[in-house]
């Protein structure tokens, strides 16, 4: 027990550490400064990280399966640009450091409005009301031109001249180490959330949303409280991307970036806390990396998405997670030479599919950007049927192989679970 | 104050034009051990989830303690003192047996909605959660999710999380169902502490625990009262006889 709490503990040091330093490993000694690509890429990080941890508040700990996430997060973004325009104008003597606070009160402010309709219901009606609630906000961005500024959204300058440490946040990295220091912040808050009577009453109704009347509580109100606070920090990443965006537009607020919480939160692995934040890593990553090289990203994320759901829905922290007894007991070792076994026809496997995707990719969309499919230095023609021909068998023969290793995968997995069980005392 | 804790008056229940519940009315004395029998189908949990809340009545009157609580959602009719298991178990299934308990103690103990109470630092309430699980016997299951637990501490758990808030009227529907002999026998001593002082009333088939634990007894028949009244004299009622165990043939 206080073995793994203190593993626990290291990790997340060792993660922040990492966050910390991250910068620092790209940093360019011709220009003197980090690289903005990667600087932007972990402010990304930092503040998808909060929005799945937020999400995370509805899906993993309460149950509650919520398709209208992105509207807080994006009213905290729009909020914000305002905030800071305010702040220039000098009608908002708050530094820099704080704005993200009232940034969550706006996300809070909406959630309780639009919480007080949505949470009356639970399961599917629950998820119903906040799709129409995320719909609704959208046509309201178009509506209230003065508040969205319409197509175009709003835009700011976050240099409003006011910090607590004197800081200008020009910079990039500026801006990052606030970020970092919010998504801490955020991160803390929402752990500490867990370990209140709401989050614990919360995880009961996620559970048995019945039982929870018979035991003194009102369901309907955990639902609304824990939305409510969702809300909030949503609300605190909405703002941190309009600090370091200047400019907020619909992208924030529509049913595209609900839909990306929800991925995130559950690639990571939505029972675990942690989850969401490994999540938001992987899919930024994927985001900004991949896309970089392929016009495809968005398909990965697709197929990643559904194989998880079919294969692991407890999501990559519950595949860790479930490691824990053969840790415990010392017999990692033992599944070395399987996993080696089930990752070389993995790769050909996903190989294969990549090479699908990409062909087909480069045949259409590729061809009418005027690009060429390179791999390895060798240019590549679409139209042979070589290409083609050796994609689909590094697919299928992939997938047949790791069909089977997967099966005695399994067989070693099961001795040693089986082996690892301590004695049922029987009554 | 009248001496009934929990009174029904012309209880009726109907689903569609299906009656299940027809007029029942019965008195459960302050302090009373009252056992509700009947063939499967009765409506005896049915009676339950009216009084609980959890069904509205179709009519007549629930009065707990004088006040009418029909119409009332479940956790305000809990919040006033009557508490209730179910038949099938019903529990926060992921959560550890400590979490369950704990949980069922909350609202009682006065934490309500809070979002700013660190949980790990009531020492009372950790204190009385940990009470309630060495009284449970299910101390070393502590740390175990309540979805692992064999059958019988699920149901001990169940019978704990509907004392543990401390409510002065208890309904346990079918409480040792599916029990061996020796775990029958715990989960009646374990009844007998904890209803000390309450209002106990409880459906239950085993006529060993019924004869065992109740003052009083009622036998309901097709939504009806067709007998109420202390064990020996219903266990003398040719009527009950009849009705119950040709019912029960039936079956
Ligand atoms: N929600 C419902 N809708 C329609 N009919 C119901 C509903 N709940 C119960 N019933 C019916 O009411 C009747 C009584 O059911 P109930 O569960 O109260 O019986 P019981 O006396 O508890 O039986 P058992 O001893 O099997 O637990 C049954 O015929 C059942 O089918
Ligand atoms: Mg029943």
């Amino acid at each position: 027990m206080t073995a793994s709490r203190f593993w626990q503990i290291s990790i997340w040091i060792l993660v922040l550490a990492l966050a910390i330093a991250a910068p620092w490993a790209f940093y360019n000694y011709h220009t003197g400064r980090q690289s903005g690509f990667v600087i932007s890429m972990l402010s990304q990080m930092g503040m998808m990280s909060i929005l799945a941890l937020s999400y995370n508040m509805l899906l993993g700990q309460a149950g509650l399966f919520s398709l209208c996430h992105a509207t807080f997060f994006g009213i905290g973004g729009y909020a914000t640009i305002h905030f800071l325009n305010m702040a220039s104008a000098g009608s908002l003597p708050l530094p820099m450091e704080l704005i993200p606070l009232l940034s969550g009160l706006s996300g809070l402010g909406l959630a309780i409005v639009l919480g007080y309709i949505a949470t009356k219901q639970r399961a599917t009606a629950f998820a119903m009301i906040t799709l129409g609630i995320g719909e609704l906000m959208v046509t309201s961005a178009l509506m209230f031109q003065h508040f969205f500024g319409g197509e175009g959204g709003v835009n700011t300058n976050r240099m409003i001249g006011r910090s607590l440490f004197g800081l200008t946040y020009a910079q990039g990295i500026q801006v990052y180490y606030l970020i970092l220091a919010w998504t801490l912040l955020s991160a803390l808050a929402m752990f500490f959330l867990t370990m209140t009577p709401l989050g614990r009453m919360a995880n009961a109704s996620r559970d048995n949303f019945e039982r929870v009347q018979f035991v003194g509580y009102d369901p309907r109100m955990v639902r609304f409280f824990q939305f409510a606070l969702s809300g909030l920090f949503a609300g605190i990443g909405g703002g941190l991307y309009a600090i370091t965006y200047e400019i907020v537009t619909f992208d924030a607020l529509a049913a595209p970036l609900s839909a990306n919480a929800l991925l995130m939160a559950y690639i990571g692995g939505s029972a675990s806390f942690g989850g969401p934040i490994l999540g938001a890593v992987l899919i930024t990553l994927l985001q900004s990396g991949v896309s970089l090289m392929s016009n495809s990203w968005l398909v990965y994320v697709g197929v990643l998405f559904i194989s998880m759901v079919i294969f692991a829905p407890s999501g990559i922290m519950g595949l860790v997670t479930a490691h824990g007894p053969i840790v415990r007991g010392g017999q990692l070792g033992r599944l070395a030479v399987p996993y080696i076994r089930v990752l070389v026809p993995g790769i050909l496997m996903v190989a294969g599919f990549v090479g699908l995707v990409e062909l087909t990719s480069f045949l259409t969309i590729g061809a009418a950007q005027g690009k060429s499919l390179v791999l390895f230095g060798n240019k590549i023609d679409v139209h042979a049927t070589l290409p083609w021909l050796s994609a689909a068998v590094c697919l299928l023969g992939g997938g047949f192989w790791l069909r089977l290793e997967a099966r005695s995968f399994r067989r070693v997995w099961e001795g040693l679970m089986q082996g690892l069980k301590p004695q049922r005392s029987v009554a | 104050m009248s001496d009934a804790a929990l009174a029904l008056k012309n209880v009726g229940k109907a689903f569609g034009n299906l009656e299940i519940i027809r007029g029942v009315s019965l008195d459960i004395a302050r302090g009373e051990r009252h056992a509700i029998i009947g063939p499967n189908g009765a409506g005896k949990t049915t009676l339950f989830n009216l009084i609980s809340g959890r069904f509205r009545i179709s009519s007549g009157e629930i009065l707990l303690n004088d006040v009418r609580i029909d119409g009332l959602p479940p956790h305000k009719i809990n919040r006033m003192g009557l508490s209730r298991s179910f038949q099938i178990t019903s529990i926060f299934h992921r959560l550890s047996v400590f979490e369950n308990l704990r949980c069922a103690l909350l609202w009682s103990m006065g934490y309500r909605y809070s979002f700013w109470t660190p949980l790990w630092l009531q020492r009372e309430l950790t204190a009385r959660t940990d009470a309630m699980l060495e009284d449970l016997n299910l101390t070393p299951r502590r740390d175990t999710a309540a979805g692992l637990l064999s059958y019988a501490d699920q149901r001990a758990l169940e019978i704990g999380m509907t004392i543990a808030g401390g409510a002065s009227v208890i309904l346990l529907d079918e409480p040792t169902a599916g029990m061996s002999n020796s775990e029958t026998d715990n989960a009646v001593a374990l009844i007998r502490r904890v209803s000390k002082g309450k209002t106990l009333l409880m459906v239950e088939h085993d006529m060993k625990v019924v004869f065992d634990l109740a003052d009083v007894i009622t036998v309901l028949v097709y939504g009806q009262v067709i007998a109420s009244g202390p064990p020996h004299i219903v266990r003398a009622n040719p009527a009950v006889q009849e009705a119950y165990l040709g019912a029960l043939d039936a079956a």
